[in-house]
């Protein structure tokens, strides 16, 4: 092989791209080769530095062996591919599965720099009589290792992030739920933490719901609502004068001590707001307004009885 | 776009159907005005579900009309303000204080016969 034959000190890195490629090709196919007739030991190698270093310890050590195999051959066919799609996929799988079982990131790329360890290790004890041959070796293997290693590690960040995305937006379609408790009457219980987005989310919903429902009052609970700066409480103020807008009255129930407190010392105007202590009171209030009177089964047959007595 | 107005018993209605340049807006303030002491109407609607913008200058005559025809002796509800108008409007500080408003033309109609009502047996 031309490669081969020239001593690498006589070829400048970069002087020829060509012949260059070519070398790192050819150098890049004996370490498959060497890979592959090693699997079996190596593999085993790299699980049990896995289980010493304490990686991966929500996994047995079977599971920890079954996707150091399918990860090895993968890190191989990457090495002898050069292409990254089929390890990106299969990164992205892997992250998929481990992720629920509370797999971190250290760990990922950490097993995956242990491989990389391993299989270093593996071509200094082949190569170590041929200093030469080994630096060719290594110039060929670091910038594909480093690049699988970097593909997993993205890989893996990537569709934790994916994740957390999805379950945010679970998170606010669940929590913001606007319940008809009677006719013309609204209960909008807000549960958590509101920032600017949910808050903006939260009366849209509300203002679209007062129409759908045709409401006339609406009962907005903030009992699981742990604190509120001056952005939100403004943003509540603009809802209540938005549903009167639409010719509902808001009525807002559950202000926590701590809330009160901060509503009155950042001076946040609630003289429109209609507050009422907790959200029993608020309903009743609401049923009030709109003309309910609430009556236990046996009173209501007295008052017929003696309505009709009267008669 | 001159705004018809039209008697419904005791009651005037103005449905505003396109966007109106405020002189069309002054218009219909003073027709309001003026046929809500010829007509002895005790209450006004002014429809603007059709409306998809409200600017401050709108706002503000629909706010002016409320008091001038309260001054005048009827009540005056304005019904059908889109939600994100609403939304738009209470960010842009356009509160409408101290003027009614109503989901829609029926939710209006019941709150003037709410609102005469409670007039005439507390005047009584």
């Amino acid at each position: 092989m031309k490669a081969t034959t020239r001593p690498p000190e006589a070829q400048p890195l970069g002087a020829d791209p060509r012949g260059d490629a070519e070398s790192t090709a050819a150098l890049l196919r004996e370490l498959v080769s060497h890979l592959r007739q090693n699997r079996t030991q190596l593999r085993e190698e790299w699980a049990r530095r896995i289980t010493h270093a304490q990686l991966l310890t929500a996994m047995t050590e079977e599971e920890i062996f079954a996707e150091a195999t399918s990860v090895y051959d993968n890190y191989v066919e990457a090495l002898e591919t050069g292409t990254f799609e089929a390890l990106q996929a299969y990164a992205r799988n892997l992250s998929e599965r481990i992720i629920p079982r509370g797999v971190e990131t250290h760990e990922v790329v950490g097993i995956v720099l242990l491989l990389r360890d391993v299989l270093a290790r593996s071509l200094f004890a082949k190569y170590h009589e041929d200093f030469t041959k080994l630096n060719r070796i290594l110039d060929a293997y670091e910038p594909a290792a480093n690049r699988i290693a970097n593909t997993v590690a993205v890989g893996f960040v990537q569709e934790r992030e994916r994740i957390i995305r999805e379950q945010q937006e679970a998170i606010r379609e669940l929590s913001t739920p606007v319940l008809q408790v009677r006719e013309r009457l609204l209960i909008l219980p807000i549960i958590g933490l509101i920032d600017p987005q949910r808050a903006r989310q939260l009366t849209e919903q509300l203002l679209r719901a007062i129409r759908t429902n045709r409401a006339r009052v609406v009962v907005i609970d903030i009992t699981g609502v742990a604190a509120m700066d001056s952005n939100v409480a403004n943003h509540l103020v603009l809802t209540v004068e938005a549903s009167r807008l639409l010719g509902a009255t808001v009525i807002v129930t559950g202000l926590s001590p701590e809330i009160a407190q901060t509503l009155v010392q950042i001076g946040v105007d609630l003289t429109k707001m209609n507050t009422v202590g907790d959200l029993q009171g608020g309903i009743e209030e609401a049923e009030r307004l709109l003309g309910y009177k609430v009556v236990l089964l046996g009173e209501a047959a007295q008052q017929v009885g003696e309505s009709t007595g009267q008669k | 776009m001159e705004v018809p107005i039209l008697k419904l018993g005791a009651y005037l209605m103005a449905s505003i159907q396109s966007a109106l340049t405020d002189a069309d807006l002054l218009h219909l303030r003073d027709a309001l005005v003026d046929q809500v002491g010829r007509f002895r109407s005790r209450g006004v609607i002014v429809d603007v579900t059709a409306l998809d913008v409200m600017d401050s200058f709108a706002a503000r005559t629909l706010s002016d009309i409320a008091h001038m025809i309260r001054l005048r002796g009827a009540d005056t509800v304005i019904v059908g303000i889109q939600p994100d108008v609403a939304m738009a409007m209470v960010q842009l500080g356009l509160r409408l204080e101290g003027v009614a408003t109503a989901l829609d033309l029926e939710e209006g109609l019941a709150f003037l016969a709410r609102s005469t009502r409670e007039r005439i047996s507390g005047g009584a």
